[in-house]
């Protein structure tokens, strides 16, 4: 079991309140015309983010998809990077090459970004754990995928290779009931898809993707059978997306009654409360986390403001390295 | 100079640059104990074992999505796909995240995925396709194709130690047929350049590939004619050594463009497209296009000889295109 201390639950809970600061300052962003495409709420995912990336070392590597922001985070992007690149700034990850987190990746901060082609990322990181085999590093590759993405063959083939070659891979499902418009039900037709590791020879854990906590306890434990080769492990993390699938889609097709059950759910609020009742916060601390938090938002989007566009002469330069 | 065979050439260059350099290795259905369907890879398993020569399950897509992965950390990764007419499969990683990733994010992608391409052999329609079109179409992604032992060796090397991702197209139907002397030590070829393989003056003709061997056919036949014709080896489909076709239209006048893929959209039209406008003053005579015509590769000998380019029909069409 994963030892914390008051300091950790209380990063746990900064790492989440950073995400949701992001994420809202971006929406705001974007209603205010700043963002010339779109971007996708993070609402109901930070938990799984934070919580996977925070089981992760230093030297490993991860490869977060569209709701994972808060891996980001937790890995070293700053808030301003990733304001400029829904910005389509020229200081953004990708020198506004690609679209909000796509593209978003930083080697040097061990993130591989993402192309929409969501079960891709598996094979991607598939590669890195292959690479930390190859060269008998003892580092392990994590990474995110969908119900959404599950149903592509991508998924099935990733985790049959990952099985085969034994590779240190953790496998993260968000399951968020939707995809876009489509709900679980239309999506697969068995009761868990945590029963697919099974199919394919991996272990399989089921968490409840709102807590935190659990999330990183099973996390640690798939990080730490895969750094003693013991080969990869999915994990099926149950969550609600709570906005569309982004921020253009009202999702009027997901029920009022299921948002408002989750609504309770809230991965943040719940574990501000749970912290406050092992007295492992204060009022005090919580208001030093929001001023922190609010400066940070602040500087990151001044700094994207005052990133440059990327000069259209530049428009060829680097198709090929 | 030891004289072996197109796959030889291809086996020894992986074979060397695995040797000398210890990130390279080797990734694909049946490479390993087997040493690929068709021998390609044949003793380096032995050679460089399990970890290095990697036997995965039918899985391109995954497999091409590991190399991407692995490139992105520092490996050379070599594909190898057992057709070419199966990359489709794996294609996804290819023209979406390999192709794509320099532009976006500045790593190097260093990875080769080299199959088997073209007909001849009576394969039918999945086992022979030449589907470079695909790959030259897509932004950021090399394509290379050798006509001989020589360029086969030297271009794949280069094409190992190229920072991009490279598609290596491999004309099967040469694999055995075609011998020709090949230095046993490591050289590169480079990629992006052509060769002129034959000098002349009446009419150039531009090709690739297994397509090479039937114009010289030709051009042999046609010189007896007394048509002098300049031949052009591309190697490389992208990018396209613009300079060394232009100055050979610049040259002779009159072209023709040979391919083994089908005719619209292929290599061929795009060749076509940059010579009337950087050379229009310079023709004499409409661009003629020898390929396949546009249909699925047909399994029955009759059927495919129709099918695929040969030297008579170079001949014939080059000897039109003199007399225009």
């Amino acid at each position: 079991m994963l030892e914390r201390d008051k300091a950790d639950y209380q990063k746990l809970l900064y790492w989440m309140m950073l995400t949701r600061a992001v994420d809202d300052r971006s929406i705001s962003l974007l209603k205010l015309g700043k963002i010339p495409g779109t971007i996708f709420s993070q609402k109901g995912h930070e938990a799984i983010s934070v919580g996977a990336a925070c089981a992760l070392s230093d030297a490993d590597v991860v490869a977060p998809l569209h709701r994972d922001l808060g891996a980001y985070l937790v890995r070293g992007m700053t808030p301003g990077r990733i304001f400029s690149q829904a910005m389509a700034r020229v200081s953004s990850p990708s020198q506004g090459r690609d679209v909000n987190t796509h593209g978003m990746g930083d080697l040097e901060l061990g993130i591989i970004g993402y192309v929409s082609h969501l079960p891709q990322s598996m094979t991607v990181a598939l590669g890195a754990a292959f690479s930390f085999q190859y060269r008998k590093e003892p580092r392990v590759a994590l990474t995110f995928t969908g119900d959404g993405a599950s149903s592509e063959g991508a998924f099935s083939e990733s985790l049959n290779l990952a099985a085969v070659l034994k590779l240190p891979i953790v496998f993260v499902l968000e399951d968020n009931q939707y995809a876009y418009s489509t709900p679980s039900k239309y999506q697969y037709a068995i009761p868990d898809l945590v029963s697919r590791a099974a199919a394919f020879g991996l272990p399989g854990v089921t968490v409840f993707g709102n807590n935190i906590l659990d999330v990183q306890n099973v996390v640690v434990e798939a990080i730490s059978r895969a750094r003693n080769g013991e080969g990869p492990t999915l994990i099926k993390a149950n969550t609600m997306r709570m906005q569309g699938h982004a921020l253009h889609d009202s999702a009027e097709y997901v029920p009022t009654e299921l948002l408002d059950k989750w609504r309770k759910q809230d991965p943040i609020s719940n574990y501000k409360t749970l912290l406050y009742e092992k007295q492992l916060l204060d009022d005090q601390t919580e208001r030093n986390i929001i001023t922190q938090i609010q400066q940070e938002v602040s500087d990151g989007v001044l700094w994207a403001e005052n990133s440059p566009y990327p000069d259209p002469s530049t428009l060829t330069d680097g198709v090929y390295a | 100079m030891p004289e072996i065979t197109f796959l030889e050439a291809i086996n020894q260059a992986l074979r060397q640059e695995m040797e000398a350099d210890e990130t390279v290795f080797i990734l694909g259905q049946d490479v390993g104990v087997l040493g690929g369907a068709f021998k390609a890879t044949e003793g380096l398993f032995d050679e460089f074992g399990r970890e290095r020569v990697i036997d995965t399950p039918m899985c391109e897509y995954a497999f091409s999505g590991l190399a991407n992965g692995a490139a992105l950390m520092g490996l050379r990764p070599v594909v190898e796909f057992q057709f070419a007419d199966f990359i489709s499969t794996g294609f996804d990683p290819i023209v979406q995240f390999a192709a794509t990733h320099h532009y976006r994010q500045r790593n190097p992608l260093p990875i080769v995925f080299r199959a088997p391409w073209g007909g001849g052999s009576h394969a039918g329609p999945f086992h022979s396709q030449c589907p470079e079109s695909w790959f030259a179409h897509t932004a950021g992604l090399k394509v290379v194709i050798p006509s001989n032992p020589y360029d086969a060796k030297g271009l794949l090397i280069s094409a190992i130690r190229d920072p991009n991702p490279v598609i290596f197209f491999e004309p099967k139907y040469l694999y055995r047929s075609q011998r020709g002397e090949v230095p046993s030590n490591l050289y590169t070829v480079q990629l992006g350049s052509a060769n002129i393989t034959r000098t002349g003056d009446d009419l150039s003709i531009i090709t690739y590939g297994a397509m090479v061997s039937e114009a010289t056919t030709a051009a042999e036949m046609l010189s007896k004619s007394g048509i002098s014709c300049e031949m052009i080896d591309l190697r490389t489909i992208s990018p396209l050594d613009s300079e060394k076709i232009l100055d050979s239209v610049k040259k002779t006048g009159k072209v023709l463009i040979l391919h083994e893929a089908r005719r619209t959209l292929g290599i061929g039209a795009e060749i076509a497209a940059i010579i009337s406008e950087n050379a229009f003053e310079y023709l004499d005579a409409p661009i003629v296009r020898v390929t396949a015509p546009d249909t699925p590769v047909p399994y029955s000998p009759p059927l495919e000889n129709a099918y695929r380019p040969n030297s008579d029909n170079v001949a014939e069409a080059a000897r039109r295109l003199y007399n225009f």
